[in-house]
């Protein structure tokens, strides 16, 4: 009895371990089935989220006035900050330099300028901002000039081992020697100025109080020990007078171009290339009658001008070129005014981007490129006369006219990305016209990104509607063909084969198509055209030859063998049409049917073209889409079929009345699914186009895809970049795509199945 | 005829057709890959002529014929050669002339009307080097220490004794390099990562730190000690040398240290043809790369796509089958088992190229930087797992296969009869139990068809890859022998990005050619023998299926 008990017990225990067993398995093939739907939404929502940045505004942080001690009596012409964003730097117009705290506003260093003594500055400029030179003019028609340089260094954190504590000492340089050099030999005071200094030559324009408008070029030498610097003045030459009072002068970095702000409303353009022969190229009105010019700049890089209206208008002009190599200031784009006259433009220090100011204290951050007001803020009513970026673009600083200095950070990454900018035609710089252009770096470190995506879509569309058309007809005919009249010993033969076909690594595909198809049909134009042309007819001419042979002879063979006699006739048709082919060139072409393209018709060719990828990607779409085609024709009920054929339609008929109206819809779903196959195959087109981003639909080209372009690009984007963005973003754009196709085909698929086990 | 169009005859001919031309598509590719592939390690014959070159010279040409084809007369008179002939087509061959530091490039396309007779001398040599491709010439003497020591025949014996001797030194050279230094040099960067750790731990004292460097001086001591014998073995290896006169007269002396293999390909038979064809072939397999991956060997990437596809392996199967199950054994019909036929199809749908992009980001950056933050602050700032390699390939891989095993494996699943869980269950098994017991058993064979499919699908798979782990040339295997001998932090290389790679992005495409074609055959005979075999595997299980459905 005890023992039964017992037995019982362990009976029921073992019983509940089972069962505990059964659900811990249970819950363990949950999660699995479940990982499916986590796995596909973490890739999108990761993706989703990368790219989020990309749309965001950017953010500015609330203007924060700083403590900085005002300078009595002069007026500030110059505010900068330091790489780092912890100290600031104001020249004022006396010439007298602080270096402030951008957190405290405690004065760091004040040091005044080595101005000649007893002379008076009377004008200021900033060169090029990554250079950070400047100079002062002076009453006696001499020019200094100078930089504001910072010295990093490290030392170990006595707190904390693992850290160092950076501190950052500033000071002056004086990159030409610290004399002032003689422009004007009249010397008279210098009015207006502008300056551009690199290592080897520093170019100087002035306006003197006389009205003269002076262009001086200086050449400097170091010695080895880098001490003593010799300069010598190599042209001075005096520029043709323009109209009107002179506002400002801008001279661009690579001291090529000087832009003069003239008559209210007017920019004179001086080619100043060559400093023994400055000439005047051209002068345009800005702004209509009525409407004056109130600041102006040039965008990092000197290409572009910036310039504001009292209006509120921002408009941006550079020079164009035209088909006979003449550069025409052009009216390129404009930005969203604002709301009172512009104070002040002051550019970004590597990129496209520049700061606003208007007269109501109104501050607004825009980009050029992307046509993008960034954001809006304000410091608060007073008028801002003065400011400047940090250099990283991560900080402005400002001053207003009762002289506080305010500072705010700012999260900015990824002004470059607009709607327009990414689907639309831009108009870049050094460029003719509006384009879309996709060309992510160059070696020149003023180089404007040009992030279309439009052409890159483009080749996307255009590699899968190329490669569908080869799919298409061929897998949905095979399918059709496979599921419907095929002999069942033939398809023990087919079916495997359609498997090898879609096991093929597309980079053995892309390969040959690339270093044998694509310089075969180059060499073989007309023979392949020829074949595509005279296969269809072969099939259609062998079925009438076989239909006119003794029945005694074709009955042998029974129904369900078409495919296999048609092997030999592909390979004779195909064998015919290359041999066929170079005497069809010699006879039609000239011998040589590329050229024959692209000198008569006028069509770009390229070796590597979308014929080549089409025939590629075609067969590697081919398998997809027959499999899924296939099933739905093969899953068609059999007494639908049988019962269309005892009403005496024939086995064509019945396919075509019944058959493919009933799996039409699998069908659809086979050539999204391939479709979408299509879209984000990415070797073969790597391998077998010339990956060049082109905005055409021509059989004779190449073209760029999507995601050839995330192959070749992402290792080596910079990681965070906007352009490592951009290619997160194509990749979400592939996902989203095939997502959509491949829902709809699986919906279609499933609404299929229903209806055939409801038949 | 109207009514045999009618009747439909010709369309149903036209749809075979297109089941013709797919067929022809897929064994002509299969063909292509194999004649050329398998044509590469078999001895061409060195042919001498002469060619008559644009400006009029006539010059000496020794070499292999690689190619030829029909080209337009119009297109070779605009590259500026003088064709004399009313034909509007003409041949060109395509000659490897080798000897690339001689000549600077070592393939030519000659039009056929301008070479004389072919004429094969039988004391051509065909020498293939560490360095610079194949040399081909006509051997003169053999040196040793710059004195000549035979010539004219009594050269060919002399030199393939002196070969031997130096393949020998070269080997021991390449196993000092690759092996013991290699290890020398992985413990003293093992040393420092240890020292790193313990600084930043706080935790590096004087007695540990003497430890330290005492066990960095041992090593260093043997690095140098090797260091010596790899330079005594370098001096002997510099002994001997041979001479040969090139097509254009000049007579090149070449050092045996930097010679590989030489032949008289005019002067062997099928014999000793058949014998270097399958050395070359072995050479292939087992031999590691040489000259930017245009000569020498496969084996690391054999290797690397074998290793990353075994971890992929590891991580796919399980999970897909616990997919698979849940779908086909547990799941209710409902809009939940179709939001996940929706997933596993899109999975199956998505490009590639998207995993790879969200392998990188997902898996590269973001857990493998955490990792790194985490585990391995010592080597800050070198990334150990925060930047591509092997586990990341693999990881990116399995989600890119798990559709294939989920598919495969639910597909067997439901081939298995409802008699068989009914007579389980009847029996008073447990759900679980039925599953563990009698279902998932009796679909074994077709979870093994989705592991193969998804094997065959991952070595196949390039484009993810070129952005989670595979480098051109990874220095040192995946596993080796030093602790912890599986570094899964590891970049690999992968046969297809070896095809990609040697045939797209090497310097000299044309020299690089024919082992490209050799490996996508290697990679095509893998992933067709696994396909095949899957195939089998499917069909076997439906037979017996279909056997137990009457039960």
């Amino acid at each position: 009895m005890e023992k039964i008990e017992a037995n019982i017990t362990t009976a029921g225990g073992y019983t509940g371990r089972r069962m505990v067993k059964d659900k811990l398995f249970k819950y363990t093939m949950v999660f699995g089935g479940l990982s499916v739907i986590i796995a596909i939404s973490t890739i999108f929502f990761y993706l989703a989220g990368v790219v989020a940045p990309l749309f965001m505004p950017a953010h500015v942080e609330k203007l924060n006035p700083i403590a900085v001690p005002a300078t009595t009596g002069q007026s500030t012409v110059h505010l900068a900050t330091e790489e780092q964003v912890e100290i600031g730097m104001r020249a004022s117009d006396q010439g007298k330099i602080t270096f402030f705290d951008l957190r405290t506003g405690k004065p760091l260093l004040e040091e005044k300028a080595a101005l000649p003594a007893a002379v008076k500055a009377t004008s200021f400029a900033a060169g090029d901002l990554r250079k950070r030179a400047m100079a002062f003019g002076t009453e006696d028609g001499r020019l200094l000039i100078l930089k504001d340089d910072y010295k990093v260094s490290f030392t170990q954190d006595p707190k904390n081992p693992k850290k160092d504590i950076r501190s950052i000492s500033p000071f002056i340089v004086y990159p030409l020697g610290n004399e002032a050099l003689v422009l004007d030999d009249a010397r008279q005071p210098l009015r207006k100025l502008a300056i551009q200094n690199d290592s080897q030559e520093t170019t100087a324009v002035a306006e003197t109080e006389d009205g003269r408008l002076l262009l001086a070029s200086y050449t400097s030498e170091s010695d080895f020990s880098g001490e003593s610097v010799t300069v010598q003045r190599a042209a001075l030459r005096e520029l043709t007078k323009v109209q009107g009072e002179i506002s400002q002068l801008l001279l661009d970095v690579k001291q090529r171009d000087l832009y003069v702000v003239h008559g209210g409303r007017f920019v004179s353009h001086f080619d100043v290339q060559d400093k023994s022969a400055p000439t005047l190229k051209q002068t345009v009105a800005v702004f209509p009658e009525g409407e004056r010019i109130t600041a102006a700049t040039l965008l990092s890089g000197g290409f572009s001008l910036v310039v504001g209206s009292d209006q509120g208008n921002l408009v941006q002009w550079f020079q164009v070129r035209d088909a006979d190599n003449v550069n025409t200031l052009t009216r390129i784009r404009e930005f969203k005014p604002m709301a009172k006259a512009i104070v002040q433009i002051a550019p970004e220090h590597a990129r496209k981007g520049f700061m606003a100011t208007d007269a109501g204290g109104g501050v607004n951050l825009y980009y050029a490129t992307s046509q993008r007001l960034l954001s809006e803020s304000s410091t608060g009513g007073d008028k801002a006369v003065i400011g400047g970026f940090a250099p990283r673009a991560n900080a402005i600083v400002l001053e207003t006219d009762k002289g506080v200095i305010q500072v705010a950070h700012i999260e900015n990454e990824y002004p470059e990305v607009s709607f327009g900018a990414l689907w639309g035609k831009v108009w870049y710089e050094s460029y003719e016209k509006p384009d879309f252009i996709w060309q992510s770096a160059a070696a020149n470190s003023d180089f404007e990104p040009k992030f279309s995506i439009a052409p890159l879509t483009l080749g996307t569309l255009k590699a899968a509607f190329y490669a569908m058309l080869v799919a298409v007809p061929l897998a949905v005919l095979g399918a059709i063909f496979a599921a419907y009249f095929m002999s069942q010993k033939m398809r023990a033969v087919v079916k495997p084969s359609i498997e090898i076909m879609e096991a093929l690594p597309t980079v053995i595909l892309g390969f040959l198509a690339g270093l044998w198809l694509a310089p075969f049909v180059d060499n073989n134009l007309a023979g392949t055209l020829l074949a595509l042309f005279l296969l269809p007819f072969s099939f259609l001419i062998t079925a009438w030859i076989w239909h006119r042979l003794p029945h005694t002879l074709t009955d042998r063979v029974g129904p369900g063998w078409e495919a296999a006699l048609l092997i030999p006739v592909v390979i004779l048709v195909v064998w015919v049409a290359f041999a066929l082919g170079h005497p069809m060139e010699a006879a039609l072409f000239d011998g040589d049917m590329p050229r024959w393209v692209s000198n008569e018709l006028g069509w770009t060719y390229e070796q590597r073209n979308s014929l080549v990828v089409g025939i590629a990607m075609g067969f590697a779409a081919i398998p997809i889409i027959f499999s899924i085609a296939e099933d739905a024709v093969f899953s068609v009920p059999k007494h639908l079929t049988s019962g269309s054929l005892a009403l005496g339609a024939t086995p064509w008929q019945t396919l075509f009345n019944v058959v493919l109206l009933t799996a039409s819809p699998g069908i659809f779903s086979a050539i999204m699914v391939g479709f979408g196959r299509a879209i984000g195959e990415t070797m073969i087109v790597l391998m077998a186009t010339g990956n060049t981003a082109v905005m055409d639909f021509s059989i004779f080209t190449g073209f760029r895809t999507l995601s050839a372009n995330i192959g070749v690009e992402m290792p080596e984007a910079a990681v965070g970049s906007t352009h490592y963005l951009l290619l997160f973003f194509s990749a979400l754009v592939l996902f989203v795509f095939t997502f959509f196709i491949n829902t709809l085909a699986e919906l279609v698929r499933q609404r299929l199945r229903e209806k055939y086990s409801s038949l | 005829m109207r009514n045999w169009f009618k009747g439909g005859e010709p369309w149903i001919w036209v749809t075979g057709g297109a089941v013709a031309l797919c067929l022809v598509a897929v064994y002509a590719v299969v063909w292509m890959t194999a004649a050329r592939g398998l044509g590469h390690w078999w001895p061409a014959q060195l042919v001498e002529t002469t060619v008559k070159e644009t400006d009029g010279r006539v010059t000496r040409l020794i070499g292999e014929v690689r190619d030829e084809e029909e080209v337009a007369v119009r297109r070779l008179r605009e590259s500026g050669y003088e064709i004399k002939t009313d034909d509007t087509y003409t041949t060109r061959i395509l000659f490897k002339q080798g000897n690339r530091d001689v000549y600077g490039v070592d393939f030519r396309w000659i039009p056929t009307p301008l070479l004389a007779e072919f004429k094969y001398p039988r004391d051509l040599i065909a020498v293939e080097r560490h360095e610079w491709g194949y040399f081909f010439g006509h051997l003169k003497s053999v040196k040793e220490s710059g004195q000549v020591v035979a010539e004219g025949d009594a050269a060919w014996p002399e030199v393939q004794k002196r070969l031997k001797r130096a393949n020998d030194l070269f080997d021991q050279i390449l196993s000092i390099e690759k092996h013991d230094i290699g290890k020398v040099n992985y413990q003293l960067e093992r040393l420092r990562l240890k020292q790193r750790k313990l600084e930043l731990k706080g935790e590096l004292t004087e007695a540990v730190r003497a430890q330290i460097d005492a066990e960095r001086k041992t090593y260093d001591e043997q690095f140098a000690k090797l260091q010596t014998r790899l330079d005594e073995l370098r001096t002997q290896n510099q002994r001997d040398s041979l001479t040969a006169e090139v097509q254009n007269g000049q007579i090149i002396e070449l050092p045996f240290a930097k010679i590989a293999d030489i032949i008289k390909p005019n002067d062997m038979n099928v014999a000793q043809k058949t014998a270097h064809y399958f050395g070359k072939l072995y050479e292939f397999i087992v031999d590691d790369p040489r000259e930017a991956n245009t000569e020498g060997g496969i084996f690391p990437a054999i290797f690397g796509t074998v290793m990353m596809v075994l971890l992929m392996s590891a991580m796919v199967t399980p999970l897909g089958i616990m997919a698979a199950v849940y779908m086909r054994e547990y799941a209710k019909q409902g809009p939940l088992i179709r939001v996940i036929r929706i997933s596993v199809n899109n999975l199956a749908g998505v490009p590639s190229i998207v995993y790879g992009v969200f392998g990188l980001g997902f898996f590269v950056y973001f857990l493998g930087g955490n990792i790194d933050a985490l585990f391995f602050p010592e080597a800050h700032p070198a990334p150990v797992f925060g930047s591509p390699g092997i586990l990341w390939s693999a990881l990116t891989l399995a989600l890119l296969t798990l559709p294939v095993v989920i598919v495969a494996t639910e597909e067997g699943l439901s081939r298995v009869p409802r008699s068989i869980r009914e007579g389980s269950l009847a029996l008073g098994a447990t759900k679980a139990e039925t599953l563990w017991k009698t279902v998932l058993p009796m679909a074994s064979p077709a979870m093994m068809t989705g592991l193969i499919l998804a094997i065959a699908r991952a070595a196949g798979e390039v484009a993810p890859l070129m952005l989670v782990g595979v480098v051109k040339l990874a220095p040192s295997l995946p596993l080796d022998g030093n602790f912890p001998f599986l570094h899964l932090e590891r970049k690999f290389m992968h046969l297809g990005f070896h095809i990609y790679d040697v045939g797209f992005q090497s310097p000299n495409v044309e020299a690089a050619r024919p082992l490209v074609y050799a490996t996508s055959l290697l990679l095509v005979i893998i992933i067709v023998v696994l396909n095949l075999f899957a195939i089998r595997l499917r069909n076997r299980l439906r037979e017996k299926m279909r056997g137990l459905e009457g039960v």
